[in-house]
C-alpha cells in the first residue's frame, strides 16, 4: 500500500515539474516573439476562469478529451500503446453523425443508437489492429497509425456523400437531428450562457468510474493488468493473453469512439471535412500521461487540457498565437517521457533495483 | 495515341512532384528505424523543415540555402528525439508524439509571430524557389517537358537512394548501424558505440525529413501553410515498412505512393474516383503488405526498444 502511494506521489510530482517546465518554456518562447508572457498567461487564465460561461466551455472542450485520455490510459494499463485513438475517435464521430442524420427516431432511442454506433465503430477499429497483432504479429503502433489515416480519409469520403453532405455552404455534413443531440436542458444553457453545454462531461465521468471499476475491481481487470505487467507470467498463470489483448484493444477503441460521439452529438452537431487531423486522439495520449494513466487522473488532466484549448483560442486577442498551447503540451509530455529515466537513476541511488 | 502519351506524361509528372519529399523523409526514417529507433516525429520534422525552408528562402532569395536550413531545422528536432530516446531511454512513440506537437506548433507559432498573425508565409518568387532542370529544352506541355523538366532536388533525392544504399551495405558505418538495430548488446561487447551510432542516425533522419518538408514549400507549393505536410510524414513511414526497411525498397514504395498521388490529381480532377479513396491507398497497401508479404522478422529486432548501457 505504502509503496503504491509512493509511486503515485512520485508520478504526480514529476508530472507537476513537467507542467512547470512546459509553461516556463512557453513563456520564454512568447518573450522571444516579443509578447509579454504575463499578459498572455493572464489572458489564458481569465479566458478560462473569468466567467461561468468560460468555465462551462472549458468543460465542454474537456469531455471528448477525457474519453480519448481514458482510451489511451486503458491501453497503457494492459501494455498496449493505443496511438490509434485518433482514428477510433474519427470513426466514432462519423458513425454517430451518420446515424444521427439518416435515422428519424424519438430522442432517447436515437441518442442511444448513435452512441452504440460510435462505440461499435471505435471498437471494430481497435479490434482489427488487435487481430493483426495477435494473428500476424504486426506491431500495433504501425497499424494504428495506418488506421488513423484510413479513418481520416474514410470520414472525408462519407462527409462528401450526397446523402450526408450539407446542401448549403460549408465543407461539412448536414446537422445531426435534434433528437440525437445531447445538449443540456435550457435552464443550464441559460444559466451558464454557454449554448454548447451538454451531457458529455457526465458521460465522460461515468465512463471514468466504469473504467476504474473494471480495472481494479473485476476479474477481467485483474487479468488485463496481469498481461500488462508481464505477458509471460500471465500466460504461465493460465490467462489467455491473446484474448486479453483483443479485449483491451476493443474496449480502448470503444472509449475513443464514445469520445467521437460526445463531440458530434454534443458540441459540434456535425462532422466537418478534415484538412488536418483533429488531434483528439493524440491529445488523449497527453491526457493519459498527465493523468498517470489513472481514470480519475484522466478526468482532471482532460479538464486541464480542455481549459488550455479553450483559453488558448483567446490568446489571439493579445496577438499571441494559440499554437503556444500545442508547444507547452508537447514539452510537458516530452518531460514526462524522459522522467522515467530520472526514476531509474533515483531508485539506483536509493539502493533499490 | 498522342493524348494517351500526354496523359501518361502528366501522370508521371504528378508522380515526380509527389515522390521526392516522401523519398527524402522516408530515407531519413530508414536510418532511424534500422538503427533501432522508431521515429514517428518525421511528420513534425517535415513541417518545421517546410516552414524554415520557405522563410529562409524568402529572406535570402536562395532556394538551395533555404533547402539546407530546412534540413537543419529537422535535424534540431532529431537531436531532441535522440536525447529522449537514446540517452534517456524514453518511450520512442511518446517522444515522437511530443515532436509532432512541438514542431508543427512551433512552425505555425513562428509564422504568426513573423508575418503579422498570418499562418501562411508569403509566397515565394520563382527565383527563390529550387531551380528546375532542362529549362527551355523541351516545349511546354510535351512529354519530355512533363517527365524530365522537374526540380533538380528531385534528381538529387533519387541520387541519394544510391548513396544511402552504398552507405548501408558497402561501408563499415552501414554495417554497424544495421547491427545496432538488431542486437545492440552484442555490438557493445564488440566495442561499437551504440549511443553514438543511434544519435547520428536519428539526427540524420531529422535532417532528411527536414529536407523533405523544405522540398514541399520550395518546389511544389512555394509557401508555408499549416496543412502543407498533412500525412506525408506518415506516408514516408509506411513507405519504409512497405519497402522492407531498405533504401531500394523504400524507393519503390515511394514511387508507388507518388503514383497514387498522380492518379489522385488525374482521376480526382475528372471526378472518376473519389480523391479520398485514392488517398487511402498508401495506408491500405501498407497494411496489406504487412499482412501478406512482410513478416515480423523483417522489422529490425531492437526497433522501439530503449537500450540502456549495462553497468
Amino acid at each position: 500500500m505504502s509503496r503504491k502511494d509512493k509511486i503515485l506521489n512520485g508520478n504526480a510530482l514529476y508530472t507537476f515539474i513537467a507542467i512547470i517546465i512546459g509553461f516556463v518554456a512557453g513563456a520564454v518562447l512568447l518573450a522571444v516573439a516579443g509578447i509579454n508572457p504575463g499578459l498572455a498567461y493572464g489572458k489564458l487564465l481569465n479566458g478560462v476562469f473569468g466567467q461561468v460561461k468560460y468555465i462551462t466551455w472549458s468543460i465542454v472542450y474537456a469531455a471528448p478529451l477525457i474519453l480519448t485520455g481514458l482510451s489511451v490510459a486503458f491501453s497503457f494499463r494492459t501494455g498496449v500503446f493505443n496511438i490509434g485513438a485518433e482514428g477510433q475517435f474519427v470513426v466514432g464521430s462519423i458513425a454517430a453523425c451518420t446515424v444521427g442524420i439518416l435515422f428519424d427516431l424519438p430522442a432517447p432511442i436515437h441518442i442511444l443508437l448513435c452512441i452504440a454506433a460510435a462505440v461499435a465503430a471505435g471498437a471494430v477499429w481497435g479490434i482489427i489492429v488487435g487481430f493483426l497483432k495477435v494473428k500476424r504479429g504486426i506491431n500495433e503502433v504501425l497499424s494504428y497509425i495506418m488506421f488513423n489515416w484510413i479513418a481520416f480519409y474514410l470520414s472525408n469520403y462519407i462527409v462528401n456523400l450526397s446523402a450526408i453532405h450539407r446542401t448549403g455552404g460549408g465543407e461539412a455534413s448536414k446537422d445531426v437531428a435534434d433528437s440525437a443531440r445531447i445538449l443540456a436542458p435550457e435552464f443550464i444553457t441559460k444559466l451558464t450562457r454557454c449554448t454548447a453545454a451538454n451531457w458529455g462531461i457526465v458521460i465522460a465521468v461515468a465512463a471514468a468510474v466504469l473504467v476504474w471499476f473494471v480495472i481494479s475491481k473485476t476479474t477481467l481487470g485483474y487479468q488485463l493488468r496481469a498481461v500488462g505487467f508481464s505477458k509471460t507470467a500471465a500466460e504461465y498463470g493460465g490467462i489467455n493473453t491473446n484474448k486479453m489483448f483483443l479485449t483491451a484493444m476493443a474496449i480502448s477503441g470503444a472509449l475513443a469512439g464514445l469520445g467521437g460521439a460526445v463531440q458530434t452529438l454534443g458540441m459540434a452537431g456535425r462532422v466537418s471535412q478534415f484538412a488536418s487531423q483533429e488531434q483528439y486522439g493524440f491529445q488523449g495520449i497527453t491526457v493519459a500521461l498527465i493523468g498517470s494513466s489513472h481514470p480519475v487522473g484522466c478526468i482532471f488532466a482532460g479538464i486541464f487540457y480542455g481549459a488550455m484549448k479553450y483559453g488558448g483560442g483567446k490568446l489571439s486577442l493579445v496577438k499571441a498565437p494559440a499554437e503556444v498551447v500545442d508547444i507547452i503540451m508537447g514539452i510537458i509530455i516530452f518531460f514526462i517521457a524522459i522522467a522515467h529515466m530520472f526514476k531509474v537513476i533515483f531508485n539506483r541511488k536509493k539502493g533499490g533495483k | 495515341m498522342g493524348i494517351i502519351i500526354k496523359d501518361l506524361g502528366l501522370l508521371i509528372n504528378a508522380m515526380l512532384i509527389a515522390t521526392p519529399p516522401l523519398l527524402l523523409a522516408a530515407l531519413g526514417s530508414c536510418f532511424s528505424e534500422r538503427s533501432g529507433v522508431v521515429n514517428i516525429g518525421i511528420e513534425g520534422m517535415m513541417t518545421i523543415g517546410a516552414f524554415v525552408g520557405s522563410v529562409v528562402a524568402y529572406y535570402t532569395g536562395n532556394g538551395w540555402f533555404g533547402f539546407f536550413c530546412g534540413g537543419l531545422a529537422g535535424a534540431a528536432f532529431g537531436v531532441l528525439h535522440a536525447v529522449a530516446c537514446v540517452s534517456f531511454g524514453a518511450d520512442q512513440t511518446i517522444s515522437g508524439t511530443a515532436v509532432n506537437f512541438i514542431a508543427p506548433g512551433l512552425a505555425i507559432f513562428l509564422c504568426k509571430a513573423m508575418f503579422d498573425n498570418s499562418s501562411d508565409s508569403p509566397a515565394l518568387e520563382t527565383a527563390s524557389k529550387l531551380p528546375k532542370m532542362f529549362n527551355g529544352i523541351f516545349p511546354a506541355g510535351s512529354f519530355g517537358y512533363n517527365v524530365l523538366s522537374t526540380y533538380s532536388a528531385a534528381y538529387l533525392s533519387f541520387l541519394l537512394v544510391l548513396v544511402i544504399w552504398f552507405v548501408f551495405y558497402k561501408t563499415r558505418f552501414g554495417m554497424r548501424l544495421r547491427a545496432v538495430g538488431e542486437h545492440p548488446k552484442a555490438c557493445e561487447t564488440l566495442g561499437i558505440n551504440v549511443f553514438r551510432i543511434r544519435y547520428i542516425c536519428v539526427i540524420l533522419s531529422g535532417f532528411l525529413a527536414g529536407l523533405g518538408g523544405a522540398y514541399v514549400t520550395l518546389a511544389t507549393v512555394s509557401q508555408f501553410r499549416p496543412n502543407v505536410i498533412v500525412g506525408q510524414g506518415f506516408i514516408a513511414i509506411s513507405a519504409v515498412i512497405f519497402g522492407k526497411f531498405t533504401p531500394q525498397g523504400t524507393l519503390k514504395a515511394c514511387l508507388l505512393f507518388g503514383f497514387c498521388n498522380g492518379l489522385k490529381s488525374l482521376l480526382g480532377a475528372n471526378n472518376i474516383v473519389s480523391p479520398y479513396l485514392i488517398s487511402m491507398i498508401p495506408y491500405v497497401v501498407t497494411i496489406l503488405a504487412l499482412i501478406f508479404f512482410v513478416g515480423k522478422s523483417r522489422v529490425p529486432a531492437a526497433n522501439g526498444k530503449p537500450y540502456l548501457k549495462a553497468k
